[in-house]
Order: C-alpha cells, then sequence, then structure tokens
C-alpha cells in the first residue's frame, strides 16, 4: 500500500482548486499547497494578515521584513496583489468572499465538525489565530490530515474528542490515504491509494465510511520532500 | 497650528500609567512599535492590559513586562511561545495569576474597528457552538446561531508606521497595517513611530490612517531585531 507523502497530499488539494478562486492556506501542510498549483490555474492566495496575492517565498535577495505571510514568513507578491488592513481582511473571510480555506486537522466529525486549534497540552498557552474566523466565512473548506495520529488512532470520527474549531463546516478532506466528502450522510470516500481494501479503510477511521459509485485510485506523481 | 509631533519618548507615552489598557499592533514582525515596547518596559506602571495580535512579540522583547508581573490581562488570538518549553506569561496563565481572552483573530479586529465606529456590540457566526463562545448571548440569524461581541477599546494604540505627518496622517509599508487602523480607532490616545516624519504632507490619496485617530508621532529608530517574524 503507497499513502502518499505531505507533499503528495498537497499536490492533490491542488489539483482541486478551481480557475479565479480566491484560496486562504492554512499553517503547515496547507501553504505547501502552492508549490503544486496547476500551471494552467490562475488563483489568488489570501492571507489574513493583509494581502490577496501572495507570491513564493521570498528568495536570500528579495527578503523584505515589512512583506510576511500569516505564518510570518517572508514573502513575494503576484501581480495583481493587493495590501490592507485586518479588518478588510477578515471582512473578505467573515463576509463569505473568499471561495476556498485549507486547514489542518486533529480531528473531523461525520458531520463536518472540525477540531484543530486546542490541542488541550497541559503546560502551553491556546493559540486561535483565524481559523475560527474562515472555518465559518469561507464558501468551502477543505482540510488536510493524516488518516490517523501517530498512535494509529483514527481522525476522521464520529464525534470530535477535542475542542472544536467551526460545526457541520468542513465539505472535503485530503489524507494520506484517501479522499472523503462529508455530506448529509456522512463520510464519502471519492478516492483510496492503491492496494489499500475499502475494509482496511474503515479500520482505520473512527466512523463509518460510504463509497462513492465512481470511488477511484488516490495516487499523486513523485515529488521531492 | 497642528502638529502631533513630539520629542521623546516620554512625551509620547505621557499619561500611561497602572492599570491602563494598551492595544500593540504587529504580525511577523511588521507595524510592531519595538522603540515603545522597550519603553513600556522601562517604565514603572503596573496592572496593564495588553491587547495584542500575539503575545509572542511583547514577551520576546520585553520579556521585564511579564517577570515583573506587571501585565494582569491580556486579549490576544495568540498566547502559545514557540517550542516545547513554557514561557513565563503561560506559567502565569496556568498558574492563575494572568488572565488570557482568547479570540478569534477576525473578531479580535472587528471588535476593535467597532469601538472605534461607534458600534457597542454586533452578532457573528464566528465561534459559535465553541469553547470560545461560552459566556456569550446567542441569537439566530438567517437559520445560522451567531454570538454577540462586545466592542473593545483602550486607553492606549501603540503603532509603527512608514511614514507620518503633522497632522497625524499615517502610511504603511508592506503588511505593516494588520491591526494598526483598528487600534487607532479604538483607543483614547493613539501614538506612533516612524522613521519619516518630515515636514512634508503624505499625499491625500497615499493616506491609510487619517489623522484625526492619531493623538502623537514620534520620529525614531526601528529597534525590529532581525528575528522579529519568529518571535
Amino acid at each position: 500500500m503507497e499513502h502518499l507523502s505531505r507533499n503528495q497530499i498537497a499536490w492533490r488539494a491542488a489539483q482541486d482548486l478551481e480557475e479565479g478562486s480566491y484560496v486562504n492556506l492554512g499553517l503547515g501542510l496547507p501553504v505547501l499547497i502552492a508549490n503544486y498549483k496547476p500551471t494552467d490555474r490562475d488563483l489568488m492566495f489570501h492571507s489574513e494578515n493583509g494581502i490577496v496575492g501572495v507570491g513564493p517565498v521570498a528568495g536570500e535577495n528579495e527578503e523584505d521584513p515589512d512583506y510576511v505571510d500569516a505564518g510570518s514568513q517572508k514573502i513575494t507578491l503576484n501581480s495583481g496583489a493587493a495590501l490592507f488592513d485586518s479588518s478588510m481582511a477578515f471582512a473578505m473571510i467573515r463576509g463569505g468572499h473568499l471561495d476556498v480555506t485549507l486547514l489542518g486537522g486533529f480531528e473531523v466529525s461525520e458531520t463536518g465538525d472540525l477540531a484543530n486549534w486546542d490541542a488541550k497540552m497541559t503546560h502551553k498557552g491556546q493559540l486561535v489565530g483565524g481559523a475560527m474566523d474562515l472555518v465559518t466565512g469561507a464558501k468551502s473548506v477543505r482540510v488536510t490530515m493524516q488518516h490517523t495520529t501517530k498512535k494509529g488512532e483514527p481522525r476522521l470520527v464520529e464525534t470530535c474528542g477535542y475542542p472544536l474549531t467551526g460545526v457541520g463546516t468542513v465539505d472535503r478532506v485530503y489524507t494520506d490515504l484517501a479522499v472523503v466528502d462529508v455530506t448529509a450522510d456522512g463520510f464519502l470516500v471519492r478516492e483510496i491509494v492503491d492496494g489499500l481494501s475499502r475494509d482496511e479503510l474503515q479500520s482505520k477511521s473512527g466512523a463509518k465510511l460510504s463509497f462513492a459509485d465512481d470511488c477511484g485510485v488516490l495516487s499523486a506523481p513523485e515529488l521531492k520532500e | 497650528m497642528i502638529d502631533k509631533r513630539v520629542e521623546n519618548l516620554e512625551a509620547a507615552l505621557d499619561g500611561l500609567s497602572d492599570g491602563a489598557s494598551i492595544m500593540i499592533n504587529g504580525f511577523g514582525g511588521t507595524g510592531v512599535p519595538f522603540q515603545f515596547i522597550r519603553a513600556l518596559e522601562r517604565m514603572s506602571a503596573r496592572n496593564l492590559t495588553i491587547i495584542t495580535n500575539s503575545v509572542r512579540f511583547v514577551d520576546g522583547f520585553a520579556p521585564a513586562l511579564f517577570n515583573d508581573k506587571r501585565v494582569a490581562k491580556v486579549v490576544v488570538s495568540a498566547a502559545r511561545s514557540r517550542g516545547p518549553n513554557t514561557s513565563n506569561y503561560e506559567r502565569q496563565w496556568l498558574d492563575g495569576e494572568l488572565e488570557i481572552e482568547m479570540l478569534p483573530q477576525g473578531t479580535f479586529a472587528e471588535r476593535m474597528r467597532a469601538g472605534g465606529a461607534g458600534i457597542p456590540a454586533f452578532f457573528t457566526p464566528t465561534a459559535a457552538r465553541t469553547d470560545l463562545a461560552a459566556g456569550k448571548e446567542e441569537r439566530m440569524f438567517d437559520g445560522r446561531l451567531c454570538i454577540l461581541e462586545e466592542a473593545l477599546t483602550a486607553d492606549f494604540a501603540l503603532i509603527r508606521a512608514a511614514r507620518a505627518d503633522r497632522w497625524g496622517n499615517l502610511r504603511f509599508r508592506g503588511t505593516q497595517a494588520n491591526f494598526g487602523l483598528a487600534m487607532a480607532m479604538a483607543a483614547r490616545c493613539t501614538v506612533v513611530e516612524t522613521g519619516d516624519a518630515s515636514d512634508e504632507p503624505i499625499g491625500p490619496d497615499d493616506v491609510h490612517v487619517p489623522g484625526i485617530f492619531v493623538d502623537r508621532v514620534l520620529e525614531c529608530e526601528d529597534l525590529r531585531p532581525s528575528n522579529a517574524g519568529g518571535m
């Protein structure tokens, strides 16, 4: 069984971004998605600290400390970019103007709840950032995550155990093993990696899975890690 | 003649004393008023409320504020230090000595904007049915559960801008603005540090923050450390 690498999950999620869409990429795996933007598509990447039109991370000689993204990376801007303040950036999110938000997750429930902000660490403070605004305001909410925890516990669950980021909001989940939609009838598997049976995928999931009639093979090209 | 430029840090932060609430701009090291944060650290004011997106900049650059337990409360969207260790402010929070009001970042920005725009409170679906909705009034709008968020104002706002003029008009560079406009609107005394407060007015088409929201301007060196983004 060939499970997808982090970059391959990012590649797969990138293939679904529609021409002309405005997209916010969360910290961690989601920001890698920009590296795999299909060349035939014009996309505008939004950063909640005040940018539409985020370009590649700045090279050594391009770095300007006044130009950073939501992950504090020094970045460049693409043609057509605009800069503004945080209230405006969040009006775009909360006002329903953003087409897609891609975020990492700890757990997604079969009714589309997302838990991704508070891991209940006993010795650390909390950090919510813009996640709750993004999952509430964006037209499409998509999550990238490993299918199970390092201990093998499922992340697709009936009910989230960790504190919620949003309720009934996730549309699609990309994991290292499958592409899964959240529907009115629960989880619907759209793609599954080669060499993994449906029963095996079910055993790695904490809620009942259905399989689409045209359920396909989840695959991605070899990518440098 | 209107001239909001002041001579030194003492004049810039005059009136800031025990019990003050202070908004501090900044995101990823941009727009952060490092001179004012350093000056705040040297002052003796205690029992402060710090309203800032991420407490890491303040703690990283002015650790004495937390070491000396001069901060009573922070209002933030991010209060987790980098790395596996527990920082001073995290320890004080865990021990019940520091109050942290955790807000979704958009709610944080909008509560300040509302405070500056004369809107005492607003309903939003963000954070409804989550732990951050605890104690907040709920109401349905268009079939969506919303929670009531109250406006946020403060005694001071501290901001770094690329340019200011004597009328208090501001111009930002790159992603320097972040919460600066909302904070300038929401604070009773908005104080701005800049590298350029020359006599030349900022062109009317180029103003990002109209001077009506700004009270004092100090021209001074930027103390931004090279690791500001990673603090």
